[in-house]
């Protein structure tokens, strides 16, 4: 049974365009099963999934959960507090354990770049990578996508400015990945001391001001920017973070035409964005996240093997 | 002792520029004669070493033997045998050990262990500073006496300007060098792999090559200042190369080494997240690889030093950031030599093992280097043309931590030398 995914998601980079795609068009059935007033279908029914979250993370362990719940999977959770995790237990024994307690499916957060990889080459499992250090977010990734798809109808052409700590942010570099692929144009704006160097080199135009990305853009997707960045010597205050590179409405009402506003959250209001922008008509922040549900579903039922031409059942099939 | 005389071989001495097919006798550990048709004694043993290469034993001035402390990883015993089975008939090792080598006793027990051995000569760097901590200066002269060849706090850059600067004045006292880990902290700090495109792609924090080059840039202008010997350890960037061609062009008493990995590898080889890929200083871009490869063959870098940094498996079996900087290299660094340098007909034969045993002699101010009259015979023979492939199970170091693993790499060692004693015989050690 081998999905057209591979075994694993660990990214976006070494994906195809087509499954790229197949993930955003098999998440479409699946946010109507959240419509429902019974959000269950039976698609991984005997199924066990672990959420090993080496790292704190609430919105996307949350969102996973409920993909898989509502995918009828039974699921463990295994957070870095209070479990051998914390206790000194390397990845390489708590990938040994895994194995021995034959998981069917991974999802995995750690704080360091390559660890769900790691893991991934060591179980027979399917790994799905929930954020690996500064690598990967491939689901968050895909939910900014399927956002803005139904936002705008098409992703090609489509010009997306990511703001703020790209440096530091896996957020940035899976929508790099994924928009490049499908066609979109990618912009990245931020503090010279938060964009890596020869970042170009990835295909993306480097928007030097605020204010450039927000003539350029279709859309922008702002960071969040971690409040360690000021003792690294990254920035100097929030202050004028927000002075210099903070999206504003005042900034916002410049702009050449309306521009689609996406959070990957969770948000500091008035340091990279300010509330009435977060808050205000052109924000699909709330959609993201109710996307990112519709899109875990995809992607946990198309490595379980599931058919990519499925089409959720009507609800009743799995009532109790 | 019985005497010997090896038969037939290509003799390459770098030390005197000579190179064509002769027969070496060696008597009482030292070289009695070379030429043709040799009278030797009736006790003399003949080895027919038709096809290959003699040539002054390989020396390795930068070696981790992790004794005392990690024993774990490596023994002077295994270090040094994995040496004479890389071609090595010497070895300088690094001070970072635990405790520190930084007192005579400390120097004495791994020039004892080194003869309890008897394989390679192991000649021990004493540390710059008590416990390496770069505070104060260590006891040179002690060290000197207890027979160590130079200092260094390896493992970390001299970190204090005002300490590299007395310690470079008062090693001139005693003539060795000072071998300084070019490393700016603040600039590396985090950092697991080269700055570029791929740490960008891998989102790993990256050290830029200026981490190395500012203090590359600082130690020539000390050496300048000081009129010491400054040794680079382990050059990685176009930029140094550079910089060291700038200083030699001024005269000053600066030498350099660079290591197989930096001439054979760039940062792709990260890709993956290969803990084998990880070093301290990391593989570099292709332009740095090429400047390191034409150093080596103009001279700017003086020798080849592997670095050779054992680890055990478990330590290399973790996330790329925590796992610990260095692979292992005494196996692998003549075949490397030959087929990154000399099969690309960028360095000669000669001018590869001059990069490997006569400068390296000369740096450190070793005996050895040299196939000359009444010189310790040190010797190794290899068949250049054989190839073999890269098995890290079947070597001799106790650790097996190398990006080479599976690698075919050509030359191979068959007999390896030290005054004389047979300390290497392939297939039969
Ligand atoms: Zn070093």
């Amino acid at each position: 049974m081998t999905s057209p995914l591979g075994k694993d998601l660990i990214g976006l980079e070494s994906l195809t365009p087509e499954q790229i795609q197949l993930m955003l068009d098999t998440a479409e059935p699946f946010k109507e099963v959240s419509e429902r007033s019974i959000k269950k279908v039976p698609a991984l029914r005997g199924k066990t999934i672990v959420n090993l979250f080496f790292e704190p993370s609430t919105r996307t362990r949350i969102s996973f959960e409920f993909a898989e719940k509502r995918l009828s999977a039974d699921t463990v959770n295994v957070a870095s507090t209070g479990s051998s995790v914390s206790k000194g237990e390397t990845l390489v024994d708590t990938a040994r354990n895994l194995e021995a307690m034959r998981i069917d499916m991974v999802v995995v957060r750690h704080s360091m770049s390559g660890a769900a990889q790691f893991l991934a080459e060591r179980i027979r499992s399917n790994v799905v990578n929930a954020g690996d250090g500064k690598h990967e977010h491939p689901t968050q990734a895909l939910l900014d996508l399927l956002t803005l798809r139904d936002r705008f109808g098409r992703l090609e052409g489509l010009k997306v400015a990511i703001c703020g700590d790209v440096l530091h942010s896996r957020v940035a570099r899976s929508n790099i990945w994924g928009l490049l692929k499908l066609g979109a144009q990618v912009g990245v704006c931020g503090p010279p001391t938060l964009l890596p160097r020869g970042i170009e080199a990835l295909g993306v135009t480097v928007l030097p001001r605020i204010e450039d990305a927000i003539e350029w853009a279709d859309a922008l997707n702002i960071l969040r920017l971690q409040l360690e960045r000021m003792q690294g010597g990254f920035v100097p205050s929030l202050r004028e973070y927000n002075r210099v590179f903070g999206v504003t409405s005042e900034r916002l009402d410049r702009a050449p035409r309306d521009l689609v506003i996406l959070h990957p959250g969770p948000m500091n209001r008035g340091v990279e964005i300010d509330s009435d922008v977060a808050d205000g008509p052109h924000s699909v922040i709330l959609p993201q996240v109710t996307n990112g549900v519709a899109v875990r579903m995809a992607v946990l039922y198309l490595l379980a093997g599931g058919s990519p031409d499925w089409a959720a059942p009507p609800a009743g099939e799995e009532t109790r | 002792m019985r005497p010997f005389l090896l038969k037939g071989g290509r003799v390459i001495d770098p030390s005197r520029l000579t190179d064509g097919v002769a027969d070496v006798y060696v008597v009482d550990g030292k070289i009695e004669s070379i030429g043709h048709n040799i009278e030797v004694g009736l006790d003399a043993d003949t080895i027919d070493v038709t096809g290959r290469v003699v040539a002054p034993g390989l020396i390795d001035v930068h070696v981790h033997l992790r004794e005392p402390g990690q024993e774990d990883q490596e023994t002077i015993a295994t270090g040094a045998m994995s040496a004479v089975a890389g071609g090595f008939t010497a070895i300088c090792s690094m001070p970072n050990t635990d405790p520190v080598t930084d007192n005579q006793a400390a120097v004495g027990f791994i020039v004892r262990q080194s003869i309890r051995a008897a394989k390679a000569r192991v000649y021990p760097i004493g540390a710059v500073s008590l416990g390496q901590r770069g505070e104060q200066l260590a006891e040179f002269g002690e060290l000197v006496g207890a027979g160590a060849v130079a200092v260094s706090d390896d493992g970390h850059p001299v970190v204090s300007s005002h300490l590299m600067r007395t310690a470079l004045e008062y090693a001139k006292v005693f003539g060795i060098p000072v071998a300084d880990h070019c490393e700016d902290m603040a600039l590396a700090k985090g950092g697991s792999m080269h700055e570029g495109i791929v740490s960008t792609r891998m989102g790993l924090q990256g050290i830029p090559s200026a981490a190395e080059e500012i203090m590359v840039a600082r130690d020539i202008i000390l050496a300048e200042l000081t009129g010491g010997h400054v040794h680079l350890c382990h050059m990685s960037t176009r930029g140094s190369v550079d910089l060291i061609r700038r200083a030699k062009d001024k005269g000053l008493r600066v030498t350099a080494e660079a290591a197989p990995h930096h001439f054979s590898l760039t940062h792709d080889r990260v890709l993956g997240y290969d803990t084998n890929a990880k070093m301290n200083p990391p593989l570099r871009e292709e332009e740095d690889r090429e400047a390191i490869r034409q150093a080596l063959k103009d001279g700017t870098i003086d020798v080849i030093a592997t670095d050779h940094a054992p680890h055990h498996y478990d330590a290399k079996e973790r996330e790329f950031d925590e796992a610990p900087n260095g692979i292992i290299g005494l196996e692998t660094a003549l075949g490397l030599g030959l087929r990154e340098l000399v099969e690309p007909g960028l360095l000669s034969l000669p001018e590869l093992l001059d990069r490997m045993s006569t400068q390296p002699a000369r740096v450190f101010n070793l005996s050895g280097g040299t196939l000359a009259i009444g010189a310790p015979a040190d010797i190794v023979v290899f068949d250049p043309a054989r190839r073999w492939t890269v098995d890290p199970t079947l070597g001799f170091s106790k650790s097996r931590n190398t990006p080479f693993a599976g690698e075919e790499l050509p030359g191979v060692v068959e007999w390896t030398f030290v005054d004389g004693r047979r300390v290497y015989r392939k297939g039969s050690s």
